[in-house]
């Protein structure tokens, strides 16, 4: 049986095992590279993505999970880089390698989505799920202080 | 806004352009000469070749080739700016080109192939570049000279047009292209033709970085992301112990995976090619494998040996190889009025660049053609691991060039391994294979900064002056193993292992520095800081004893070491008012560092508290003052120094692999712990920019980090850290 579900607004299925990590169906089935593959043991957060409007590791995440519900990736959260944090993100230049980025971008969206004000202990212990190996955390608290500021 | 062409980042130049560009350049070096034939082909797509650098087109556009691999540091936008600025050109109409993997035309001149390391891309690069980008200039007027029938003194540029003032008349650089005639030989350029640095629009002035927009979006594209038509899936177990082979292999619960299409036994471990990526590791671990015990590396327990390490840098009857010598440092030791000595340990550190391994290849179903996706710090390495494995011409190999998720010295070995991986999987079913290392196969397969032990020694005079200073460090010897063609061409001289362990710039008349070589059979490898890491933790926790030993401020002991070089005095002067260093602070204290690596002044005081109950060290604050001559790209340098320092903080506080008879004691992000947001301090850098030639930025904060908070640590309590990393264990340890 093929599971159904919605990907950034559109109609997805899978063929796939259903206890196949959604990342690897997001990424080699629906070729939506934006997010990544750091760990696949959910420590990283490479591989963030939105489902039902929360963040999840989609590495943890069985695609067989998502049957019926709406998966956002970074392909989705706009298409032209116009979401309030990838527009800070710019901004204040943060990426460095860059592999990391759609991840944090989606873990910033999400604090941002049910914590439109966060102070800088939150955002720290809310960022913290996820690695940057280029040390790009200063600049990720100064875009998320920016995307506070200006959405 | 920069432009960027779309597929700048893939794009593979034409057979022609490959074959213009070789005709370009002479035996006495670049020409201009361009055969009629290819010329008139560019002419008819609108576009002039004036050198291989650089292509004009009609439209105005100015394409730039870029060398360098992008890894996160910059230098994609970093080079072809330094080019532009001397020709002038407009940046928003730059179009940035990858190099292709051609050495002859585009080698990192330090190097003489194509390889980006040692944060020394800008540096080795920049004369070249602006020479380059004269010379396109001067042809550029020489045309509107001739075109106008004016003196070629009386034009000027600007932003991509050749200005006649005194008629007002102006042409761009488009259309000019239109009708250039290209010299046979390249215009020479004296140094005086440069731009002063004063006169620089693009340098020292930010633009955003060409990478920077599809690493936002997702769109930027890595070789894990390549999508081939029919392509399949590969991954590999390596046996855990370099130079081990599969002895007998049970594959018969991996075949029976679903999707699984081929094990391939190879000479070094076990391949699996399956049709989905879930199935290849599946399979992988699905894999029943004993190994021959050949190698050198088993039992090699890495806690075990680092006190015989320690044993052997303290031995002076211990064969060894002389790195640096000035004076007679044992001679001024044996007459000195004081003699003081201490020891430093390193563990061994895995780069954790965030995309694990993996390259994306598929072979010709005749074998004689491969084509290649990887992302590598030397391109034309990449080439050269695919057509031997292969026994192929290079030129047999289309290769494309893709960003790099992290680099951090891992991604320039010799042999570019899991390169090989790929290639041999997709020969093996004349298929395209996108080969992926898990993250547990990144550890296990993991080549490391290698286990150090230092043993140091200094001598005063009776008045009190530093005499002598000895430095001993027993260690693998890593270019030995990460690049054998290099450590012949050094004759074995192993500056990944060794560079900076005389402390060169201290002023002190007698030094010995010794390599004590050891030979545990670990894959090693340079690793953000390389030989600075672990040789400035010994030497800059050293110079701290030293200084606390004679009473003497510690900061006031390194500015008095380097006196005669205003640079550095004014970088030290510069980080101690920036951090207020006199002031006492309650419940933490400061530590000091300074290092000049590779002409880079720069020094690091950090802030540190201590939980006496669990031995954890906090450090809330690190400041850093750095002179690297020319800032190309000033806040990209700044990006740089905060990554730099949190590297460091990694290294110092917690990241430390074991080995257990020679295997790889760790596995994952569950246990080796890389710097989170929470646990990074709060950095403040000034960057002082000077009229000297640009050197390194990418790594320079990392060495000092360690040092400055056990240097820290000692201001607090006492106590000397002296082994790396400082975990709560060992800080508990050592307080007693």
């Amino acid at each position: 049986m093929p599971i159904n579900f919605a990907i950034n607004g559109k109609s997805a299925q899978s063929d796939a095992p259903k206890a196949t990590p959604l990342l690897w169906v997001i990424r080699e089935e629906l070729k939506l590279t934006g997010t990544k593959f750091g760990c696949g043991t959910g420590l990283c957060g490479a591989c963030m993505v939105h489902i039902d409007g929360e963040r999840a590791f989609s590495c943890l995440t069985q695609v067989g999970e998502v049957a019926g519900r709406k998966v956002t990736t970074i392909e989705g959260l706009s298409t032209d880089s116009s979401h309030p944090v990838q527009k800070a993100w710019l901004a204040e230049r943060v990426p460095q390698c860059g592999y990391c980025q759609s991840g944090q971008i989606m873990s910033a969206a999400d604090l941002l989505a049910h914590n439109p004000k966060p102070d800088r202990a939150q955002i720290v212990e809310h960022m913290s799920t996820n690695i940057c190996r280029c040390g790009t955390y200063p600049r990720i608290v100064r875009a998320i202080e920016r995307a506070a500021k200006e959405a | 806004m920069t432009e960027v062409h779309r597929n700048a980042l893939r794009k593979v130049p034409r057979k022609t352009d490959i074959n213009r560009r070789h005709f370009m350049v002479g035996a006495a070096g670049l020409t201009f000469a361009v055969a009629s034939g290819l010329r008139a082909a560019a002419a008819a797509r609108g576009e002039v070749a004036v050198n291989p650098w650089v292509t004009i087109s009609t439209d105005d556009t100015v394409a730039i080739i870029s060398p360098a691999a992008e890894m996160g540091q910059g230098s994609l936008t970093s080079l072809p700016l330094i080019l532009a600025e001397e020709l002038d050109a407009d940046w928003a109409k730059v179009r940035v080109v990858v190099a292709p993997p051609n050495d002859a035309l585009y080698k990192n001149p330090q190097y003489g192939y194509l390889y980006t390391a040692g944060s020394n891309a800008v540096t080795s690069y920049f004369n070249e570049l602006r020479q380059f980008g004269a010379q396109v200039r001067k042809v550029l007027l020489a045309n509107a000279a001739e075109h106008w029938q004016v003196p070629v003194a009386e034009l000027a540029t600007e932003p991509n047009v050749v200005v006649h003032a005194k008629s007002g008349r102006r042409l761009t650089y488009g259309e000019i292209a239109a009708f250039a005639q290209i010299p046979a030989q390249a215009p020479t350029v004296a140094e005086s033709e440069l731009k002063h640095p004063d006169k620089f629009r693009l340098i020292g002035h930010d633009v955003v970085r060409v990478d920077m927009p599809g690493k936002i979006n997702g769109t930027a594209q890595y070789a894990i992301d390549v999508q081939v038509p029919g392509m399949l899936y590969g991954a590999v177990l390596r046996a855990p112990v370099e130079g081990a082979a599969p002895d007998k292999i049970d594959d018969a619960k991996a075949k029976a995976i679903a999707g699984v299409v081929r094990i391939v036994p190879l000479p070094y471990g076990v391949g699996v090619v399956a049709q989905t990526p879930w199935a290849a590791f599946d399979a992988k671990d699905a894999l029943k494998v004993t190994w021959t015990r050949t190698g050198k590396g088993w039992g090699f327990d890495s806690e075990k040996a680092l006190p015989q390490f320690a044993a052997a840098a303290r031995d002076m009857s211990r064969p060894t190889k002389l790195w640096a010598k000035t004076g007679d440092a044992p001679a001024a030791l044996a007459t000195a009025a004081t003699v003081i000595e201490a020891d430093y340990r390193n563990d061994l550190v895995y780069h954790a660049q965030m995309e694990p391994l993996n390259a994306v290849a598929s072979v010709a179903a005749n074998g004689e053609a491969c084509e290649l996706w990887s992302g590598v710090q030397s391109k034309s390495i990449a080439v050269t691991v695919a057509a031997s494995a292969l026994n192929i011409a290079p030129d047999k190999i289309a290769y494309h060039d893709m960003l790099l998720g992290g680099g951090f010295g891992r991604r320039g070995h010799r042999d570019e391994e899991y390169v090989h991986d790929a290639v041999v999987l997709s020969n093996a079913v004349k298929k395209p294979v996108k080969m992926m290392w898990t993250r547990e196969d990144d550890f296990h397969n993991g080549r490391f900064n290698p286990l150090s032990a230092h043993f140091l020694r200094a001598g005063f005079d009776a008045s009190g002056k530093l005499i002598a200073f000895h430095h001993r460090k027993a260690c693998d010897e890593v270019t030995a193993f990460q690049d054998p063609v290099r450590f012949a061409r050094q004759k074995g001289r192993d500056g990944i292992a060794y560079n900076g362990l005389d402390a060169p710039y201290y002023d002190v008349p007698n030094r010995l520095a010794e390599a004590v070589p050891q030979d545990t059979g670990l894959r090693t490898s340079s690793l953000r800081g390389i030989a600075h890491l672990t040789n400035i933790f010994a030497i800059e926790s050293f110079m701290d004893e030293l200084a606390r030993k004679r009473g003497v401020d510690p900061s006031d002991f390194r500015r008095d070491l380097v006196k005669g070089n205003a640079r550095a005095v004014h970088i030290i002067e510069t980080v101690k008012r920036m951090a207020d260093w006199g002031k006492k602070r309650d419940g933490s204290a400061l530590g000091f560092t300074y290092m000049n690596y590779s002409g880079t002044q720069i020094a690091l005081i950090a802030e540190v508290g201590v939980d006496r109950k669990s031995g954890a060290l906090s450090v809330p604050n690190v400041w850093v003052a750095l002179d690297p001559g020319i800032t190309v790209q000033p806040n990209n340098i700044l990006a740089q120094t905060e990554s730099s320092i949190i590297y460091g903080t990694g290294f110092a506080l917690s990241e430390r692999i074991t080995t257990v008879d020679g295997v790889v004691q760790q596995s994952g992000f569950y246990d080796y712990y890389v710097p989170r947001m929470r646990d990074v301090p709060q950095t403040h850098i000034e960057l002082v920019a000077t009229d000297n030639h640009p050197t390194g930025v990418g790594q320079m904060a990392t060495p000092l980090v360690a040092p400055a908070i056990a240097n820290a640590v000692a201001e607090l309590t006492g106590v000397r850290l002296r082994h790396t990393p400082m975990t709560p264990e060992r800080v508990k340890q050592a307080l007693g």
